[in-house]
């Protein structure tokens, strides 16, 4: 479904019948989705239209935990590094 | 523009000595040893390590990471360096000729049972469309595939 709303916004009827489930599954998987902050929906008229969610603040998030990560693995190559130079008595 | 802000703390232990702990800080062919990992070509670095001394790092990504050919670059400035005690350097870095992020690290080392203690303290804001769209696209795919690898696993 990701994949899907990946190539643009839909409907949950567009996106149901691809997928082969039907209209209510289709808004149990969009509710995890909400709740996950990977999409997005709106109702028009008697249509729910879904897409995901990627707003600034959403990719802002991602590059601070991709940031994190990266330090972790810095730090850890740091300290495999000072072994390398000082192997530690075992 | 919105931006966000985001602190982080690290702690880690070495079984080495304090002063070997600084010099990995201090000395630019230590430091190379773990600065950059695998999936960045090294394309040039300068460091100038003392209050007010400039470093910069400038990489390419590899094949294989989610940005291939993106041009990573850092400047930064030592703003403090107390021998054996912390390193405080402001840094910007750029990905692929944007800006994206600015930052304060802080290196702080203690004594501590057979060896030495560091706290890294990382402050930080992100700057918004600093992706821009291929690489919004790009990360989106790259989470669109693990995401497919996690459930096929």
């Amino acid at each position: 479904m990701l994949a899907m709303l990946a190539q643009g916004p839909a409907t949950v009827s567009a996106l149901s019948e691809p997928l082969g489930v039907t209209v209510t599954a289709v808004g149990q998987h969009l509710r995890v989705l909400e709740h996950a902050r990977l999409a997005a929906s709106q109702k028009r008229g008697r249509t729910r239209y879904c897409s995901l969610r990627p707003d600034g603040l959403r990719e802002l998030e991602r590059w601070a935990q991709q940031c994190r990560t990266e330090w972790e693995a810095r730090l850890d190559r740091l300290g495999a590094a000072l072994d390398e130079l000082d192997p530690p008595a075992s | 523009m919105p931006v966000i802000h985001d602190s982080f703390t690290l702690d880690r232990s070495f079984p080495h000595s304090r002063e070997r702990v600084f010099a990995a800080l201090a000395d630019p062919a230590l430091k190379e040893r773990w600065y950059a990992d695998e999936t960045m070509e090294p394309q040039g670095s300068e460091m100038d390590f003392r209050v007010g001394g400039i470093e910069r790092q400038r990489y390419v990504l590899r094949e294989g990471s989610p940005f291939p050919g993106l041009a990573l670059e850092n400047e930064g400035r030592y703003e403090d360096i107390v021998e054996g005690e912390h390193v405080v350097v402001s840094t910007s870095m750029a990905f692929g000729g944007r800006r994206i992020s600015t930052s304060l690290l802080t290196f702080e080392l203690s004594d501590e049972d057979g060896g030495c203690a560091l706290r890294f303290t990382h402050q930080a804001v992100f700057y918004e469309g600093a992706d821009g769209p291929e690489m919004r696209r790009g990360g989106w795919e790259t989470m669109l595939d693990a995401l497919a690898r996690s459930l096929a696993s």
